[in-house]
């Protein structure tokens, strides 16, 4: 069997593709941003104390998470200016930005919550024993201490999504794998167009796991040694 | 966004169920297959087994799914110069690398949580090293794995959507194509196809629940 | 020393006319820089029960966690009814021993383990049936038959189908030992069994293990804290201290009658 590879076509593909780097890795953060703050909205909502809100919310939150951010993608940027009433046309990134943000803060919101519930109820306690109010309460006492240990699991989100963006050339994003599939198309190359993506996703999203990995170890030391004084 | 059009949308999506049940269906399989087999591995003494493992883990960890299904589908039968045209078998094959890759970390996780007591008590009943592991040790660690394997499913079922982009006529395809003819049509189309997918989570999120209540009893950590 | 050397003579009168079932011949073990046994030479003969008391670290545990092959030693021979253990031989020279011959010497070596080890997915007769049928290739119905009788003997006959983790830490002690007496091992090894059990359980599997030494023709060796029953049970109690065997003999000769002054404080502590 032949093998069929092209240096030439590798090393002048590599720097048209690469050009979309900056679109790609901007519509991760897009989407990251939303996502976290979408994810408190989902904790709130949540915290709604009338059961049929609640159950509608959790019901939601398991309809975005169980079905493809492919369709979802799509029903955004075909389908929601259609809606009437409500519709509205929005740029592919924009579309990109709400569809993934939107479906991943799901995923964000229930990392918030066990990290909610990851904080000691004798810490509640305490802050209402110290007559705090409401507000205080969350951000001077809970959410200092329940945010911290989710940073690495918020990291390893931000990795996911950076490899969920490529769908995003579906609706018209030029990042990598949209150029890739330019000038593949173009040059009849899609050998080296695919595996260029392939290196540049490799690339940085394997020292960033290792990076969340080490991330993960010194937090968990760190909330070990404190739980250890708290014994 | 009329009833009719609901009538009209239906059937359409509906040509193309049997290739989405088909390559879930596939998928699960190979992927849960990889998966033990990888995470087998990754626990091998032998290092060159252990490395090649480590090496197809990341890879496909490292890389977005829709990246390895375009590569395998338009770019491996390039790089050997043969014309197989068979998208089920890129689509299935990349789908269940890509989650096998991620699940077997959850098998090898799973089988190094199980009580090293297991282990001893195994060897002190005289058990052959692969009676240990099909015997006492994979069936606890089985049971550990559930819920996250529950939850893979439904990833893996989320994927079924991406093998539309290489052409295969799943719901997503017949979808696209009625949207293409009639813009106004989208909602419809979309919204039913989102209710399809989640009529087929609805079981598996159910089985992962359940999966969650089997893996509390019945394992030594 | 002549008179350390009669004293194991005396108390191993009983036995020592047959050849030992274990020999430790200068057995070293090491974790790392730890030396955890600095040279043991010991042996044990078939039907003796043997007690190992000592301060924790002292090694007593890996002394019978190297005759169950769940850790190798670091220098030395174990021999184990005349067959070396950890080597064996290949082309006229002693190579380290591979799965098969570790197989083919551990099937005579049962074990018992400090936190019980049972398989929490099977039933406690399931426990005791699978290695007979899979290891001695036993045919099911007189595996079960056994298990049964077994299980009947320490006293969970009508506990047959419950899952481990609905018994006490007691009756799943007494399901170990059933689990490894199905087995018919030569020399069976004991782990602590008790120190993981709440006090007021502690005399149920003691009786069961008393019942076990009473028949007689299975070798025992005891890693044991309870002294009373030492006493009782054991043909030989070795103390040992620092990786060495500080002291042996007679239950008698050891626990009433030593003047080693470890060996003292080390009592001291547990008679109180």
């Amino acid at each position: 069997m032949n093998i069929n590879w092209k240096w030439d076509m590798f090393f002048d593909a590599f720097p048209f593709i690469l050009k979309g780097i900056g679109v790609t890795i901007g519509l991760t953060f897009a989407c990251f941003l939303f996502a976290l703050i979408f994810g408190f909205v989902w904790v709130l909502l949540r915290r709604i104390p009338i059961k049929p809100i609640n159950w509608f919310i959790t019901w939601i939150m398991e309809f975005i998470r169980s079905t493809p951010p492919l369709i979802q993608l799509f029903f955004i940027y075909y389908a929601w200016p259609m809606v009437p009433g409500v519709g509205a046309s929005l740029s592919s990134f924009e579309s990109a930005v709400l569809g993934l943000g939107i479906h991943f803060s799901t995923y964000i919101g229930e990392v918030y919550r066990s990290g909610i519930e990851g904080v000691e109820k004798g810490q509640w306690e305490a802050s209402t024993a110290l007559n705090f109010s409401t507000g205080q309460k969350w951000l001077k006492i809970i959410l200092p201490q329940a945010i911290p240990p989710t940073i690495p699991m918020l990291g390893n989100y931000l990795i996911i999504m950076f490899k969920e963006v490529p769908l995003a050339s579906t609706i018209g994003v030029v990042g990598i794998l949209a150029l890739a599939d330019t000038y593949g198309t173009e040059h009849f190359r899609m050998l080296e167009s695919y595996t260029i993506v392939a290196i540049i996703f490799l690339a940085l999203s394997y020292p960033s796991a290792i990076l969340i990995n080490k991330l993960e170890k010194k937090m968990n030391r760190r909330f070990d040694k404190k739980a250890a004084i708290q014994d | 966004m009329t009833i009719h059009a609901i009538i009209d949308v239906f059937p359409v999506l509906m040509k193309g169920i049997n290739i989405t049940i088909t390559v879930f269906l596939l998928s699960a399989i190979f992927g849960y297959l990889f998966a033990i087999i990888a995470g087998l591995c990754r626990l091998s003494h032998n290092l060159v087994v252990r490395g090649i493992t480590s090496f197809y883990v990341e890879i496909f960890r490292g890389t977005s799914l829709i990246v390895q299904l375009f590569w395998l589908y338009y770019a491996i039968p390039m790089l050997f110069n043969v014309g197989i045209d068979n998208r089920l078998m890129a689509g299935v094959l990349a789908i269940s690398l890509n989650y096998g890759a991620y699940m077997s970390e959850i098998v090898r996780g799973s089988i190094l949580a199980v009580d090293k007591g297991q282990t001893e008590a195994s060897i002190a009943l005289n058990l052959s090293p692969f009676q240990r592991m099909r015997m006492v040790i994979f069936p606890q660690a089985l049971r550990m794995m559930l819920p996250e394997l529950g939850n893979y499913l439904i990833q893996m079922l989320k994927a079924t959507s991406l093998v539309s982009l290489i052409g295969m006529t799943d719901i997503l395809y017949h979808g696209n194509i009625l949207r293409s003819t009639d813009l106004s049509a989208a909602p419809t189309v979309y919204l039913l196809l989102l209710l399809f997918y989640f009529i087929m989570a609805l079981p598996l999120i159910l089985l992962t629940r359940k999966g969650e209540q089997i893996s509390k009893k019945g394992v030594a950590r | 020393m002549v008179e350390a050397i009669n004293k194991i003579n005396r108390s191993d009168m009983k036995y020592q006319t047959t050849k030992p079932i274990v020999e430790y011949k200068n057995v070293q073990k090491s974790y790392g820089d730890v030396e955890v046994l600095k040279g043991l030479n010991l042996s044990i003969y078939p039907g003796e029960k043997v007690a190992l008391i000592g301060p924790s670290g002292s090694g007593k545990t890996t002394i019978i966690r190297m005759l169950m092959t769940l850790e190798q030693p670091t220098a030395g021979e174990i021999i184990f009814d005349g067959k070396n253990l950890w080597h064996m031989e290949r082309k006229g020279k002693l190579v380290p021993a591979n799965e098969k011959h570790l197989r083919e010497l551990r099937g005579d070596i049962g074990m018992v383990f400090q936190h019980f080890n049972l398989f929490p997915h099977m039933t406690i007769l399931q426990n005791c049936m699978t290695a007979p049928i899979q290891v001695q290739k036993e045919d099911k119905e007189s595996a079960r038959k056994r298990s049964i009788e077994m299980l009947e003997k320490v006293g969970l006959g009508d506990k047959l189908d419950s899952y481990p983790n609905q018994l006490s830490g007691g009756q799943k002690q007494r399901v170990a030992m059933a689990r490894a007496l199905v087995m018919r091992p030569k020399i069976m090894l004991f782990d602590e069994v008790t120190s993981a059990l709440d006090p007021e359980l502690v005399g149920e599997v003691l009786e069961v293990i008393r019942d076990i030494a009473e028949e007689g023709d299975m070798a025992m060796v005891l890693v044991t804290h309870e002294m009373d029953f030492a006493l009782d049970v054991a043909d030989r109690v070795i103390f040992l201290d620092n990786g060495v065997i500080a002291e042996q003999g007679s239950p008698k000769e050891v626990l009433e009658e030593s003047n080693n002054e470890r060996l003292q404080q080390f009592l001291h502590r547990f008679r109180n």
